[in-house]
């Protein structure tokens, strides 16, 4: 069984859906990328596992921390998990820093909470939490103010937070969007670092194929509240399948080689509350065909571990490995 | 019009200070946010500008057009001085220069439909009759890839690349001869970002304007720049062909620069700086980058390295061990840990 795992997880605002059914599993120590453009979906799909979402929120499916159903479930059973077991990095800083408040002072403040710290504990541990994120001179930093800290060293701080409930997942959501290059850096191999240290799990959110490419082991591609894409990391850039994917690599500009034009995807993300019919992609797909706005595609397994969902994607062979028959016979019964 | 070799844009020895206040009783102190850029660009080329948060980029896009005075250093625009901003031979001046700003969402007056906006720069200039204008916007507009109905919203409801394309066409309906484009797709999603980049590449073919590409991503410069500088700390640490840059950077800045992009399928090693960007106010004696420098000498930390061309093949750099005026703390091989 898997340490999280979620199923037809789905969100709607209002009539607008907003996730139409994502299944995710995330196993013990496992770091799992999570990408898509702006607004597919990827903040939410974590806020609602965690019950974080407005009331006004429709939330259905199931969210089963090592097997026990946490969603909907009352606030007793719900209250360990959101930062005890499972913490997340925020994708708004602003949000998640007290700016008034010493970063110390912060830190500790999640010890009490998780841990039930104080005192000298708290502050000892504080600071060892500080050591172990990498901001330097941390026996003096504690009393520092969020505005005299650099961008890189508040997202530190923010991490030691999430750290201080000792999570067995960290949901980090976008948390080197708003840093430099140099310092993304920093930030990827520290919660790279972390995670071997702790053999916590990590859901690692982002926009940025190469930042998940490099810190994950496996991918999902989300496009418009699903997961249309899932694979081990080397094989979403080996054997892309599904067109989005595809069209994701296309549009980044290569680092070496002849300078071609880019192959943008045309169009834009569909408006929640104008879900196309059919595939939610087929009007920027290149590959749709008449069916394509026909049936509405499920993921469906291509390899052992290879998912996409797309009517014309196929199984194929991977060294080493049979053909996946099992996968094209539910691809074609699914397709029915 | 002056055509031929002679360069569109000339910036020389650009300085620009700002003094700055921490906190409400905190002294106020000097940032040196440019201090001392020289660049070019020609007719039909695009210089792109790489560097750091706070590294002084936009800093030299408001310089370079005139929206700020600089404190020292001169600015020729098409073979003549700069006139001083806000003067009416500036205003004059802008419909020939354009800038394009990183926030399309800012950029724009939510009150106004993009039509209108877009024609402003028409208005302000009082180019053409109302029926031309209306022609030109149309046109712009389908230039940039917005349809005709498009004019009627208002930005909040256009999607990010919607708007992005409406503050370009906003920028072009002038034709301009130079577009100083500030972190034009940083806002947007990478599937619109490469839509954005293709039509900056098709217009400045197209158009033969000369381009100051502002960004922090090298790759985006790749695609769109011939020339490419790497700045740090407000000034020009290395300037080149974008693809001699990226592949044989020179100043170890760079080098981190270029090794921590991020890259799909990347497994080769890479340099992680060690310290916090720098702090403007607090300029680091010598080489601005010499406390973050995994190659820095003794030397580093009281001379000012000068940015001039390399001996083995002319790139240009301001680095003493680039040049082989002092010898490496370590060796460089050692150093790609991580
Ligand atoms: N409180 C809310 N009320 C109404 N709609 C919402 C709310 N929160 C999110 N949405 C909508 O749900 C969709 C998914 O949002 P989400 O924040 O998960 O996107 P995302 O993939 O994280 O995007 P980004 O990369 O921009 O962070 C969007 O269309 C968004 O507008
Ligand atoms: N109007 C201003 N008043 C005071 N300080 C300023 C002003 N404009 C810029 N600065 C300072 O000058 C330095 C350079 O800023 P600039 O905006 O040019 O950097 P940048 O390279 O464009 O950074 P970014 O990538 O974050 O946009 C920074 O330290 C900034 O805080
Ligand atoms: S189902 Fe059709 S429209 Fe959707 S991704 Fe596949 S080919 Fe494209
Ligand atoms: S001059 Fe010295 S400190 Fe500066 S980049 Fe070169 S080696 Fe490093
Ligand atoms: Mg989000
Ligand atoms: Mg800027």
């Amino acid at each position: 069984m898997a340490f999280v795992e979620i199923q037809n997880l789905s969100v709607a605002f209002g009539r607008s859906p907003a996730l139409r059914g994502i299944n995710l599993a995330v196993e013990r120590g496992e770091a799992v990328g999570l990408v898509g453009e702006s607004g597919c979906g990827k903040s939410i799909t974590w806020l609602a596992a965690l019950g974080l979402l407005p009331s006004l929120a429709t939330v259905r499916g199931s969210v089963r921390i090592d097997g026990t159903e946490i969603l909907g479930a009352p606030k007793a059973r719900l209250e360990p998990v959101r930062g005890g077991r499972i913490a997340m990095i925020f994708q708004d800083p602003a949000a998640s820093l007290n700016p008034v408040h010493r970063i110390g002072r912060q830190i500790g403040e999640a010890l009490g909470l998780h841990r039930g710290m104080t005192g000298e504990r708290a502050k000892a541990e504080v600071i060892r939490l500080m050591d172990q994120v990498g901001i330097p001179d941390a026996k003096n930093r504690i009393n520092a103010y969020p505005h005299e800290l650099s961008g890189g060293q508040n997202q530190r701080v923010m991490i030691a937070m999430a750290l201080a409930g000792q999570p067995e997942l960290l949901v980090a959501d976008e948390p080197t969007t708003a840093l430099d290059v140099t310092i993304q850096a920093q930030i990827l191999d520290l919660l790279t670092t972390l995670r071997r240290d702790t053999g916590m799990a990590l859901v690692l959110i982002s926009h940025d194929l190469g930042v998940v490419s490099e810190t994950c082991s496996r991918i999902a591609v989300m496009y418009a509240g699903r997961i249309v894409e899932e694979a081990p990391s080397g094989q979403i850039f080996t054997h892309p399948n599904h067109p989005y994917t595809r069209g994701l690599m296309g549009a980044l500009p290569p680092l070496s080689g002849a300078r071609h034009r880019l192959v943008a995807i045309p169009g834009s993300v569909p408006e929640a509350a104008q879900m196309p019919q059919g595939c939610a992609f087929a009007p920027r797909c290149s590959a749709a065909t008449g069916r394509c706005t026909e049936v509405d595609p499920v993921p469906l397994p291509l390899t052992q571990d290879h998912s996409a969902a797309c009517i014309h994607a196929r199984p194929y062979a991977q060294a080493g490995q049979p053909l996946h028959h099992h996968a094209a016979t539910t691809r074609e019964r699914a397709m029915q | 019009m002056n055509a031929g070799t002679a360069d569109l844009l000339e910036a020389r020895d650009l300085a620009r200070s700002y003094t700055v206040r921490r906190g409400l009783l905190g002294r106020p102190t000097l940032v040196r946010a440019v201090d001392g850029v020289s660049l070019t660009v020609a007719r039909g080329e695009t210089l792109g500008l790489v560097g750091e948060s706070g590294c002084g980029k936009s800093t030299t896009a408001r310089l370079v057009l005139g929206i700020e005075p600089t404190d020292t250093g001169s600015v020729t625009f098409d073979g003549g001085a700069m006139p001083r901003s806000g003067t009416a031979a500036w205003a004059h001046l802008r419909r020939r220069m354009q800038m394009v700003y990183q926030d399309p969402l800012a950029a724009l007056d939510r009150r106004l439909t993009v039509g209108v906006q877009i024609a402003e720069p028409l208005d302000i200039h009082r180019i053409g009759t109302a029926a031309e204008r209306e022609e030109r916007v149309a046109a712009v507009m389908a230039e940039v890839g917005l349809q005709p109905h498009h004019a009627a919203r208002h930005p909040q409801s256009l999607s990010g690349g919607q708007r992005q394309r409406a503050v370009i066409a906003r920028a072009l309906v002038t034709n301009p001869e130079l577009l100083v484009c500030d972190e034009p797709i940083s806002a947007l999603d990478v599937s619109i970002q490469a839509l954005v980049l293709n039509l900056l590449g098709d217009l400045q073919e197209r158009l033969k304007m000369g381009m100051l590409f502002v960004s922090h991503d090298l790759r985006a410069v790749r695609q769109i720049s011939q020339r490419v500088a790497v700045m740090y700390l407000g000034r020009i640490v290395e300037e080149g062909d974008p693809d001699a840059v990226l592949h044989d950077p020179a100043h170890p800045y760079t080098q981190a620069l270029v090794s921590a992009i991020p890259h799909p399928g990347k497994t080769t090693t890479r340099v992680i700086l060690q310290g916090d960007p720098p702090n403007p106010a607090n300029r680091p004696t010598g080489c601005a980058f010499h406390p973050r420098c995994p190659v820095a000498t003794p030397t580093c930390r009281t001379q000012a390295p000068e940015l001039k061309p390399r001996r083995s093949d002319g790139r240009r750099v301001a680095c003493h061990v680039a040049h082989g005026e002092a010898a490496a703390a370590r060796a460089p091989a050692s150093l790609e840990t991580c």
